[in-house]
């Protein structure tokens, strides 16, 4: 489902896009390490992940064309070659782009990673190649992060191909990332382990909901073609419960459209994940600010007398800054008692 | 995020409109900010596209960098940046006063106090979000290893003259930005985000023109929006072209802007240089020419489009600032900028060479130590300056406010008796104390410390409504605990040395009081070894290694893809 369209239709586009100088660089920076045969990028593996086996300058490498038809004939062509590649070992062998098949949900989805290497001991590493800069040794942790998840998807992937031999090859835990070196685009690369990201998305693979369960919870006929008037769409979607917190704006196509139904829903959530936490049972913004006004809300609950505690003092400080802050809540500090808190210390102002 | 920041939020959303996070400025805002709107190209480290810089909000240098990709271009941009950079850095680096330091004597080993200039102000740079701070580290980091034809004239590409010299300026700015409570280098995102309570998330925070929406609604080009409408319009809103309305605040462009608007552009601009070059007469150079700086004007003119609505921005959240009055404290932290101003201008004067890639082990556990003592710092001085800030510490029993209703003298048990006066507080606040738990108060802007003794006697009359009772329920939870809300407090100092205490230094009965849980000052912490004493543990001296001047940055033919 193109979920960027389906956005567009319900009003609430995604502000997703990648600028073509991006992506040209990108495609420059990944051709020129997969230059020569991928010399130099089988170079960065033996240096960084595999010291003790032959170089591959020396040792010779294999560079497999991986080329077929559809997805499902690239999948079997590239489980052919990792099969072939681990059958002769003592050699390098390089997979340009292969394909790869993972389980998500109870429907296929292809994989395509940057590269995957077989080692001479007949292990595998994931390659991703990335654009963004390794500084003086260090690059931006949010994208390192976010490209080790990704790794760990193909690392699941090819463990899935893995087992289905006999005996099933080691595929490597530690995936190479290779970026450019500083301001140049001279690659450099590091070992990134990727443990922690397999197991935790191994999980989630495993707990998610199958996508016909989701289905069958559906209402008979619910169709989400963007073709659709705008008000069916959304009725549409509206069927499907989303949970909607801030940080899917930079995941999700649909984040805006989420975001519109759970602001006029009026929940909590809006404003981030901590702060639905810290309010206990408490999850629209009127019933938080009517349990602070101490309209509703039962007092011997915690969450409403630390609400209605926070709101006093909030009153308090407001009133003792004087006329330019707004004391918007109404819940006045009891007696009127004013503070004034100011760089001599405390002093009495009544 | 404490529960009063969250229910200023929520009260954000209600009224549609941001609520005060703080009732003063806790940042210094200089006279002549200098104010740096920075792009930069997409995909390319380090590689800028143009830039909006001046002190003259009417009147912002718009530098252009046609082509990106091309390095004699991108040295002209930073060379023009480094002349409007570099004068207002030096005027204020040329202007100094005497002031006093506390230097070990390297003969005697003694603490002596040494004159020494002290730059009377400090050049101060705003940029529109914190994406811009990482942009100046990044230029920093990108120029100041560069070499110039002076220093090496074997070097392939020289750069200008003062582009290295401008890198380690911009890498000192980047270096102190993370120091906490500093302004040397702002980000106009994170001072607004401090002051005003808007009812997104702190995610969407980061985005200025939808923070500006919230908090003055009033100055969205269409009237009558709602704080969460002008927001939404910053954020989305795009025109026929499918250009956002309000473009983002940089240093990255928006996608559609760079697909439709400025590749064509500098398309145009590369095929008018290869024409130019490729010019046969003199006639038909001059007509290629004007072709040329058509196209690049075109640029500078997108450039500029971009820019300008950030540069506006950057304004006009000053303006919102400036009417906040400042924070008691924030012209000392501002002292402690100067400093860090003045010695980064002496260490240029004395000729060392510019900052390593790589710290050594103890710069760079200076430099942890420095920011953690400085965080401490900014909190307690936050919550000094202002009654919201401590309203927080209260609820979260870090700090508890009241009025006193007894004092009795006492005396230390020593040979000479000093005054330790106990004095009980009545507060509605639930502090964490426990048993001889130090507690502090501001007198005269110094710290007074003072021992909790325990609660006060439940019998001694105290519950008669001295006006601080509760009036909106909270106190129907109460009652759980025996002599609640009633503390007795003694005071250990800041009496004077005489039998009596001064007169002023113990509160008095009805006075209106607030003690915090957390010290007023931070005291340094122990004193780390020389580098060349460096311990083998943490990687040994420097030695040999640190004596070779860092090479520069390798370049190759085709690192400006």
């Amino acid at each position: 489902m193109d979920k960027a369209a389906l956005a567009s239709a319900l009003g609430s586009p995604s502000a997703f896009g990648q600028s073509q100088f991006a992506l040209t660089r990108g495609n420059a920076f990944e051709a020129k390490v997969k230059a020569d045969g991928g010399a130099e990028l089988l170079r960065l593996v033996h240096e960084k992940l595999d010291r003790g086996a032959e170089p591959p300058a020396e040792a010779g490498a294999a560079v497999p064309d991986l080329t077929a038809a559809g997805p499902e004939g690239r999948t079997a062509r590239t489980a052919l070659a990792l099969r072939e590649a681990t059958g002769a070992p003592g050699a390098w062998t390089l997979l340009d782009h292969p394909m790869l098949a993972l389980d998500v949900a109870g429907s296929p989805a292809f994989l395509e990673p940057d590269a995957v290497v077989v080692h001479p001991d007949g292990s595998w590493t994931v390659v991703e190649i990335k654009s963004f800069p390794m500084l003086d040794g260090s690059a931006d942790p949010a994208k390192v992060g976010a490209a080790a998840r990704q790794a760990a998807v193909y690392v699941l992937a090819l463990e899935r191909v893995a087992a289905r031999l006999d005996p099933a090859p080691r595929v490597r835990h530690r995936v190479l990332l290779v970026c450019p070196k500083d301001f140049s685009n001279l690659p450099t690369a590091s070992a990134v382990d990727v443990r922690k990201q397999r197991a935790v998305t191994d999980r989630q693979l495993a707990r998610l909901t199958r996508i016909e369960d989701i289905a069958d919870a559906l209402p008979e006929g619910v169709c989400f073609s963007p073709g659709l008037p705008a008000e069916e769409l959304a009725a549409a979607v509206e069927a499907v419960p989303a949970a909607y917190a801030p940080e899917c704006l930079s995941a999700c196509e649909l984040a805006f459209h989420c975001r519109a139904r759970s602001r006029e829903a009026g929940a909590v959530t809006c404003l981030g994940r901590p702060v639905r936490a810290e309010l206990g049972g408490l999850s629209t913004v009127e019933d938080v600010l009517a349990a602070a006004r101490g309209e509703a809300g039962d007092p011997d609950d915690p969450a409403v007398a630390a609400l209605r505690r926070a709101a006093r003092l909030r009153a308090e400080a407001l009133a003792a800054a004087g006329p330019t802050a707004d004391a918007g809540t109404g819940a006045a500090a009891g007696g009127g008692s004013e503070f004034a808190v100011g760089a001599g210390g405390v002093s009495a102002c009544r | 995020m404490s529960l009063i920041t969250t229910l200023a939020r929520l009260e954000a959303v209600r009224t549609g409109r941001a609520q005060p996070a703080a009732t003063v400025r806790h940042r210094h805002l200089s006279d002549r900010p200098l104010v740096f709107v920075p792009l930069t190209t997409a995909g390319e480290a380090g590689a800028p596209l143009g830039a909006l810089v001046g002190t003259d909000r009417d009147a912002p240098h718009l530098l252009v960098v046609p082509q990106p990709r091309d390095r004699d271009l991108r040295f002209a941009f930073l060379a023009d940046l480094a002349d409007i950079v570099l004068p207002h850095v030096e005027a204020y680096a040329e202007s100094v006063e005497a002031a006093e330091r506390t230097e070990t004597d390297p003969e005697t080993g003694k603490r002596v106090k040494v004159e020494v200039d002290l730059c009377a102000d400090a050049a101060q740079l705003v940029v529109p979000s914190r994406a811009g701070i990482d942009f100046v580290r990044l230029l920093g980091r990108s120029m100041r290893f560069r070499r110039t034809a002076e220093q090496d004239p074997e070097t392939p590409h020289p750069a200008p003259p003062r582009v290295p010299l401008l890198g380690r300026w911009l890498t000192h700015y980047g270096e102190r930005a993370r120091v906490p409570g500093s302004s040397l280098l702002l980000a106009m995102t994170d001072l607004l985000g401090r002051h005003w309570a808007t009812g997104q998330s702190t995610l969407e925070d980061q985005h200025l023109g939808a923070l500006l929406a919230w908090i003055a609604p009033e100055f969205s080009p269409e009237p009558g929006l709602t704080g969460a409408e002008a927001a939404r319009r910053a954020e989305l809103a795009r025109d026929a072209d499918g250009q956002l309305l309000c473009p983002p605040a940089g240093p990255a462009t928006d996608p559609a802007f760079d697909n439709r608007l400025l590749a064509p552009a500098i398309e145009r601009y590369d095929r008018a240089r290869t024409a130019l070059a490729a010019a046969e007469d003199g006639l038909e150079a001059d007509e290629r020419l004007g072709a040329l700086t058509a196209a690049e004007r075109e640029i500078r003119a997108l450039v500029d489009s971009r820019t300008r609505p950030t540069w506006d921005a950057v304004w006009r959240g000053l303006d919102l600032l400036r009417e906040l009055p400042e924070g008691a404290h924030a012209e000392e932290r501002w002292t402690r900028d100067r400093w860090s101003f003045t010695s980064h201008r002496d260490r240029i004067l004395a000729g060392e060479p510019p900052q390593p890639r790589r710290d050594d082990a103890v710069t760079a556990a200076n430099k942890l130590a420095t920011r953690e003592r400085e965080q401490a710092r900014l909190e307690a001085q936050e919550a000094l300056d202002d009654p919201l800030v401590m309203a927080g510490r209260r609820l979260s029993g870090e700090a508890f406010a009241g009025e006193v209703v007894d004092v009795v003298m006492a005396y230390s048990e020593s040979k000479r008796p000093s005054p330790r006066p106990l004095v009980t507080v009545r507060t509605d606040d639930r502090p964490h104390l426990g048993e001889r738990a130090k507690v502090y108060r501001s007198l005269g802007g110094k710290p007074q410390t003072a021992e909790y003794v325990g609660p006060a006697a439940s019998d001694d009359g105290f519950g008669d409504g001295t006006g601080t009772g509760d009036g909106d329920g909270t106190g129907t939870g109460d009652g759980t605990r025996d002599g609640d809300g009633v503390l007795v407090l003694r005071i250990m100092d800041k009496m004077g040395r005489g039998k009596e205490p001064e007169a002023g230094s113990v509160p008095e009965k009805g006075d209106l009081v607030c003690f915090t849980l957390f010290e007023h000052e931070q005291r340094g912490g122990a004193k780390l070894p020389d580098p060349e004493q460096t311990p083998w543990t943490h990687g040994g001296p420097p030695g040999a290694a640190a004596a070779v001047p860092e090479a520069a940055d390798a370049q190759t033919e085709e690192d400006v893809l």
